[in-house]
Parts: C-alpha cells; structure tokens; sequence
C-alpha cells in the first residue's frame, strides 16, 4: 500500500521502473566504477566505436528508404539521394564518412588493447569477440563499398573475390558464393545488400552483445606498470564512478566525434564516381579503401610466382598467417607460468602498425 | 542392480535424443546451405562474334569489346595486324588496357603488364592473357576463340 503510494507520487516513470525492475539496473550502474590512471583516455576509443555504430545504422536505415539494389538502379538511385533528396548528400556523407572513422577507431581501440596489454588472462574471449567484431566492420566495409555500383567499387569487389578464389580447394566454391554466379555482376550486387543490411548486422549485434557482457564481467583491465607503480607504493588503483563521471567523459568523446564527422561530411562529401562498367578497363590509379590498402600493396610487390607458388596465392597465406597470429596473441602472449611477455607483444603490435602504415601510404601514393 | 538397468538405457535415450537433434538441424542446414549456393547458369557458349567495325580502331589503338558476357581487349597494332585477348587479368580479374605509348597491355589495379602476344613482362601476373583469333570481314572485325 505504501510502495503503490510512493509510485503513484512518482508518476508514470516511477511505474515503469517498477514495472521493469529498473531499481536493480540503477543499483548496478551506480556501483560501477573506471579505473583511473595516465592511459584512461584510450579506454574512450571502445565506446567512439559503438558510438559510430550506431550512427551507421541510423543513417543506413535512411539510405535504405531510397536505394535499389539492381545493377540497372543501383547508381541512380544513390545518384537520387545525393542530388534530389532533401540532405540526402549529408545522410551518404555521413554514413561514408562514419564507416570509416568507425573503422579507424575500432583499430585505435585494438592496439590501444595490445598497447596496454588489456588482453591477458582472463580477458582472452574479450580480445576474441572485439577481433571478430573487426573482422565484421571490415566485411562491412567491403560489402557497402559495392553497393552504389561505381567504377572502384566494381573492381574492388572483383579483386576481393578473385583473391577468395585463388585459394585452393575452397577458394572457387566460396568465390561463387560471395559473387552469386562466376563473374561479379547483379546477383553480387543482390547478395552484398543482403549481407549488408541483414546478415552483418544481425551477427554484429549478437557479437556486440557478447563482447560488451564480457567487458562487464571481467570488468576494464589496469595495465601492468600502473598496477605495479601502485602497488610499490601500496596503494589501490584510484577509481572514478561509471556514472556519471567516465559516462560524461565519454559523451563528450561522443561529441567530438560527432564533430568531426559532421566536418569532414559537409566540407568532402563523399563522391559518388563513375558508373560501374563491366566492358571498361580498370582506371589509372584505382586502389581500395585505405583499410585495405596495405595487403593491396603487398599484392603488387609480390612477384607473379614465388618458387613453385603463385604470388596471389603466396601473398594470401602470409596474410592469413599474419591474422592466425594476431588472432592468437593472448595465449603466444603469456608464458607458461602465466607471465605476460610485454616486450614482445608491444614489439609486434609496432611491427604489425608500422607495417599496416608505411604499406597503406605506399598503396596510396605509388 | 536398479542403477545398472537404468544407465545403459539412460543413454541409449540421450542418443536418440541427440541424433534426433542432430538430425532435425541437419535437415534444417542442409536446403539453407544449398539454396544460398547459386545454380549452374548454362551460358550460351559464344565461340566467335563480330565485335567492332574496322574503322572504329585507328592504327596503334586498342579497346574493351563485348564477346558475349565476357570483355575481350581487341588492338589494331598495325595496317592489317589485329590482336584480341581476353580482357582481364591472370592476377585478379581486373579488366586490362592498352597503352599506345609503350605498346604493352596494362592492368591498373596490381601494375602488370603484357607483350602484344599476351605474355606477362612485368608485375604480379602468373599466367600470359589468353588469346583469341581475329578476322576480317568486310568492314567487320570477327573474333574466334580457341584459335589464337
């Protein structure tokens, strides 16, 4: 009677969160805490992340209202939105500009893990989920790229999907499967916005549910030498409360990325090129995203037979070692008894970033 | 002596229990998997086809043709001297130019180049371009494949 009367003071809202048992929720989150030492800033980047997420499916869901996946309309449709919708050229913009910001902070996050060392025990299914996490921003990446069917978005896709298919044994029934058919056409186009406004999202969604529980239950690591310098002087790492101090931190990391997105849409809208033409040689100085501009280059580098290997196929199993390895970095990372090798993870996280830049840079200006 | 009737039969249900499951997710993956595998299109098989009229090539030129479905890069080299490759690349399938400076045939996205016979003189192809047979007829260029 008293509780009903308490509600009733509180109004609707009160009713709702008695209603949903938000009391827990609220408890919960008020308990929650950050730590808070000189590398908590990097812990913002996980957060921008999401952020840029969510501003992906926002926008796309617009895009969505006006595009037509068909070869015939594909590029006139986006060709519609950018010239006679209402803020259809920001709306593009955006989601152009916004898929790779979140693709170049969800990497900033990663090392920033490897940098810290925040994969280690017990936090390696973290480090898992947030490297599958990637690998579905950049199957978005890729498949997104196709859809407006221009000229670069047509030849990337066919270099992807021939480079699947050089693989041997798997590589020619995965290649038809990703083109619908054997050459790169409308069943591609078809397929792709399946891919992109279904099966990614849905399985990101999942994969970001796991990955943000997994934070939750292991909690943000401390990195080795805070947790040393705090102990020599037999003090506990400081905290500060979740909410609302990291959360309003957070907010305004938020905003400045809000900022810069809305900078770089109205000041370079994203263009659109030239319509995709299957009987037209491929352009002088054509390149792919930046995101892929590295394994682009290495391709080019490597001769076309390497002994008795192809150069495509040599080039796909050094980068598909590469991943195997990066992928396994908690547990080469950690000794057998239970010593995480800093050195050596901070020594490849700068092989394996110095590589990922001076080759992007190359691939770009060569 | 209860426990020991019991357990053999406890898993013998787990068994069935299972491959009842298993069974059931199979038959569920199985039509999922082939109806995203994309069927056999028979394409009608194009062995040659008139392609260009001769006087749309200049001496020294070369551009991207339609035979059937597929792009084939047919160059004038000389007078009478007609050349057709397939027209994409050995290394990954980008659509190859000609170029009338050098004279070779050129993939833009790896930076591989070819002879006017098709053979690989620099960059990352593995395999020389596979070469088509042309002809003239009247004013109409006619490209055969298998005979080049």
């Amino acid at each position: 009677m008293l509780a009903a009367r308490e509600n009733e003071k509180r109004g609707p809202l009160g009713w709702l969160e008695d209603r949903l048992g938000l009391e827990s929720v609220r408890e919960f989150i008020a308990h929650k805490s950050v730590p808070k030492h000189s590398a908590t800033m990097w812990y913002y980047f996980g957060g921008i992340t999401l952020f840029l997420f969510v501003i992906q499916v926002l926008t796309g869901i617009l895009l969505l209202l006006y595009y037509r996946p068909t070869t015939a309309e594909a590029y006139e449709s986006v060709q519609f939105i950018v010239t006679q919708v209402k803020f259809g050229w920001l709306i593009r913009s955006i989601h152009s500009w916004s898929a790779n910001l979140m693709i170049l902070t969800a990497f900033i996050h990663m090392f920033s893990v490897v940098f810290l060392h925040a994969y280690r025990k017990p936090r390696e299914a973290t480090w898992l989920s947030g490297i599958a996490l990637l690998g579905l921003a950049l199957g978005f990446g890729f498949s997104g790229y196709l859809l407006p069917w221009n000229t670069v978005s047509y030849f990337a896709t066919k270099v992807g999907t021939d480079m699947a298919a050089s693989l041997p044994v798997i590589g020619p029934p995965v290649a038809r499967f990703l083109r619908g058919g054997d050459e790169v056409g409308g069943a591609t186009l078809t397929r792709f916005f399946g891919f992109h406004v279904a099966v990614l999202p849905g399985i990101t969604t999942v994969m970001l549910l796991v990955h943000l529980a997994l934070v939750q239950r292991w909690n943000i690591s401390v990195p080795p030498w805070v947790e040393r310098q705090f102990r020599d002087r037999g003090r506990e790492v400081p905290r500060m409360p979740f909410a609302p101090n990291f959360f309003l931190r957070e907010l305004m990391a938020w905003y400045a990325a809000l900022a810069g997105l809305g900078i770089l849409a109205a000041l370079f809208p994203w263009e659109l090129g030239d319509k995709a033409d299957p009987f037209a040689p491929a352009p002088a100085g054509i390149h792919p995203e930046w995101y892929f501009l590295a394994p682009f280059y290495t391709l080019k580098l490597i001769p076309s037979n390497v002994w008795f290997i192809e150069g495509e196929l040599l080039g796909l199993i050094g980068f598909g070692l590469l991943a195997v390895w990066w992928v396994c970095l908690p547990f080469w990372a950690t000794d057998r008894a239970g010593q995480v090798k800093t050195r050596l993870v901070t020594g490849a996280g700068v092989f394996l970033l110095s590589y990922l830049a001076i080759f992007s840079a190359l691939g770009y200006w060569q | 002596m209860q426990a020991e009737t019991k357990t053999p039969r406890r898993g013998l249900v787990r068994w069935l229990l299972g491959g009842g499951l298993t069974a059931s997710v199979a038959s569920f993956l199985y039509p999922v998997i082939r109806f995203m595998n994309p069927p056999e299109v028979s394409e009608a098989a194009v062995n040659e086809a008139s392609v260009a009229k001769v006087q749309d090539f200049t001496l020294n030129s070369g551009k991207i043709v339609k035979f059937g479905s597929r792009p084939v890069l047919l160059i004038r080299a000389g007078e009478s001297d007609w050349r057709a490759f397939s027209g994409t690349c050995t290394h990954l399938d980008c659509t190859v130019q000609y170029q009338t400076a050098s004279h070779q045939i050129w993939c833009a996205c790896h930076n591989g180049f070819y002879d006017l016979n098709g053979r690989v003189v620099s960059g990352p192809p593995p395999r020389p371009l596979e070469e088509y047979a042309v002809h003239i007829r009247g004013d109409e260029v006619i490209v055969t494949r298998g005979a080049g």
